[in-house]
């Protein structure tokens, strides 16, 4: 899908038509989000100065820019706290989640037996958990770590397990006419095979470790001794400092945005050459 | 795979190419009470290029995995000459689709069945470079499946299963999925493959034209219950040629084959209510 020269090649109108759609959807998927972005900045600028809202109810984006740049200190090594948290419980989540799912795929009856097991971590509100966890583990850094795993891991687990139960029957045929073992069959071919369904659960783990992390210094900073970013803006609440506030939920939502990006791609590097979700439209 | 070591039977005419298999009173019965073969007799000879031919339920299929040692008969033998039982090492097999491994390039998928017997990929390499240089993919090593048209794919699937050398070459409707132009061109290359490397061909279709132009024998099968009905032997000499495919004989054979498998698929009509 190369741009088309039209002065070389003789585009009959339809074809024309269709090449300028496709130029200005090019143009539009960045543009049109980046306007309507700024547009809201601006009204809400534009709230805070017409209603005279004071500072500490709605800052001014202007203002919480600004924060930003003058408690950078303060807020990023909050961030790089809430940061570590996310990327163990994440890595975690990826071993666990694996892990557990290559057990279940050894054996229909090993998924039967643990798989509610699963659900019900998954949906009981890690919220309602904490109060427990706070009894049962002494260490900080493990509670936290402990509770944006519960939350992470489950569709790592879900989507890897479905990925490795659906292999092409035939090709299973074809492992088993040569003599496969069973370590073989899920090295060379289950595997593989759950990559894109594992890299899926992955895009949706990156986000959930990261508010599992947050909503996990929410409840640990309430009783105490935390310093990420969740802290912080409970901090901030309490002293009125929205601007604050405001600086450390921006920092929050852009490392979310940041994760999800960088999960994207990876999972797009890996699949470019031969699955079909990350193959360019063609026509 | 484990089959019983029938006494060995009376030595064949001198003439006939020794027994490689013989399917003795063969049935299958699945589990939802479908009789997919019933009492098969089948004799498969070293060198065979043998066509199973019939309507779809006839079991012909079914009779393949049962060779292959995919699945296991209800009731009956499977004698393999030549040893007892053979290893699957000595089997290739050719499914309907290429089956092939998406996200591995065509030498990986060409390496796969010497990967799994601990080949590693250097002292593999022979093998299957010479391999793909049999099927007329030099140059296509490195492409990954969806980058190659049907035809080749299907090429990248034989060299696959002919990469160990195997004794026998079972093929399921390997071609039904291709345009014409592209499965008669692969069946030339297939038919060059089998004389020059003699090694024995059970090749599954519903095409009887395919199958005379292929096949030495032609076995056609009837459907419920699956059955052998009829045997053809197609005596045109090898090789056979594009000139071949045009000749009034292959034009009579083809007509003869026709006629059997009509009447196959006829005594399917009249046994639908026999019990079986």
């Amino acid at each position: 899908m190369t741009a088309i020269d039209e002065g070389v090649l003789k585009l009959d109108p339809e074809e024309a038509r269709r090449v300028r759609q496709e130029r200005l959807e090019r143009i539009g998927r960045w543009v049109l989000p980046l306007a309507i972005m700024i547009l809201a900045i601006w009204l809400w600028d534009r709230i805070c100065v017409w209603n005279e809202i004071p500072q500490y109810i709605l800052p001014r984006p202007g203002v919480v820019l600004w924060t930003l740049y003058n408690d950078a200190g303060l807020l990023f090594s909050a961030l790089l706290v809430t940061l570590r948290i996310t990327f163990l419980s994440l890595a975690l989540a990826v071993i666990g989640g694996v892990g557990l799912a290559v057990l279940f795929a050894q054996s229909k009856w090993v998924e039967m037996s643990f798989f509610p097991f699963a659900i019900v971590l998954q949906v009981t509100p890690i919220v309602a958990i904490f109060p427990l966890i706070n009894i049962y583990v002494d260490n900080q850094t493990t509670k936290l770590l402990l509770c944006a795993w519960i939350v992470a891991f489950f569709p790592i687990l879900s989507n890897t397990t479905l990925g490795l139960n659906s292999v092409d029957r035939n090709l299973r045929d074809m492992f088993k006419l040569n003599g496969a073992t069973r370590w073989q069959q899920l090295r060379y071919l289950r595997l593989p095979a759950a990559m894109p369904y594992f890299l899926g659960g992955l895009k949706i783990a990156g986000g959930l470790s990261l508010i599992g992390a947050v909503v996990a210094e929410f409840v640990a900073g309430a009783t105490g001794q935390s310093s990420g970013l969740a802290s912080r803006i409970i901090e901030a609440g309490y002293r009125l400092n929205a601007p604050r506030l405001f600086a450390a939920l921006f920092l929050i939502s852009l490392t979310g945005i940041l994760i999800f990006l960088v999960l994207s791609l990876i999972s797009h590097l890996i699949l470019r050459r031969w699955h079909e979700s990350a193959l360019k439209q063609e026509r | 795979m484990m089959q019983e070591n029938v006494a060995q039977a009376p030595a064949s005419a001198s003439d006939v190419a020794p027994t490689l298999l013989a399917l003795r009173g063969v049935g299958k019965v699945f589990s939802n009470g479908v009789t997919a073969l019933s009492d098969v007799d089948l004799t498969i000879r070293e060198g065979d290029f043998l066509s199973l031919l019939g309507p779809s339920g006839c079991g012909k299929s079914t009779a393949l995995r049962l060779i292959a040692g995919l699945s296991t008969p209800t009731s009956g033998v499977l004698d393999w000459r030549g040893g007892g039982s053979l290893d699957r090492s000595n089997i290739g097999f050719v499914f309907q689709e290429p089956t092939l491994l998406p996200w591995a390039s065509v030498f990986d998928n060409v390496w796969l069945p010497l990967r799994l017997k601990g080949v590693s990929r250097a002292k593999a390499a022979p093998a299957v470079t010479q391999m793909l240089a049999r099927v007329h993919l030099t140059g296509f090593e490195d492409a990954v499946p969806r980058e190659l048209s049907g035809g080749m794919k299907m090429r990248v699937s034989i060299a696959r299963a002919m990469v160990t050398k195997p004794r026998v070459l079972l093929m399921d409707e390997p071609f039904a999925a291709l345009d014409e132009i592209t499965r008669f061109k692969l069946n030339n290359d297939l038919l060059e493959l089998w004389q020059d490397e003699r090694f024995t061909v059970v090749f599954v279709t519903h095409s009887v034209f395919e199958s005379v132009f292929l096949s030495n024998r032609v076995v056609v099968m009837a459907a419920r219950p699956g059955r052998v009905f009829d045997e053809l032997a197609i005596e045109a000499a090898y090789p056979r040629d594009e000139a071949f495919r045009t000749s009034p004989d292959y034009a009579a054979l083809c007509r003869q084959a026709s006629d059997v498998l009509v009447k196959a698929i006829n005594s399917t009509a009249g046994a639908h209510h026999d019990g079986h």
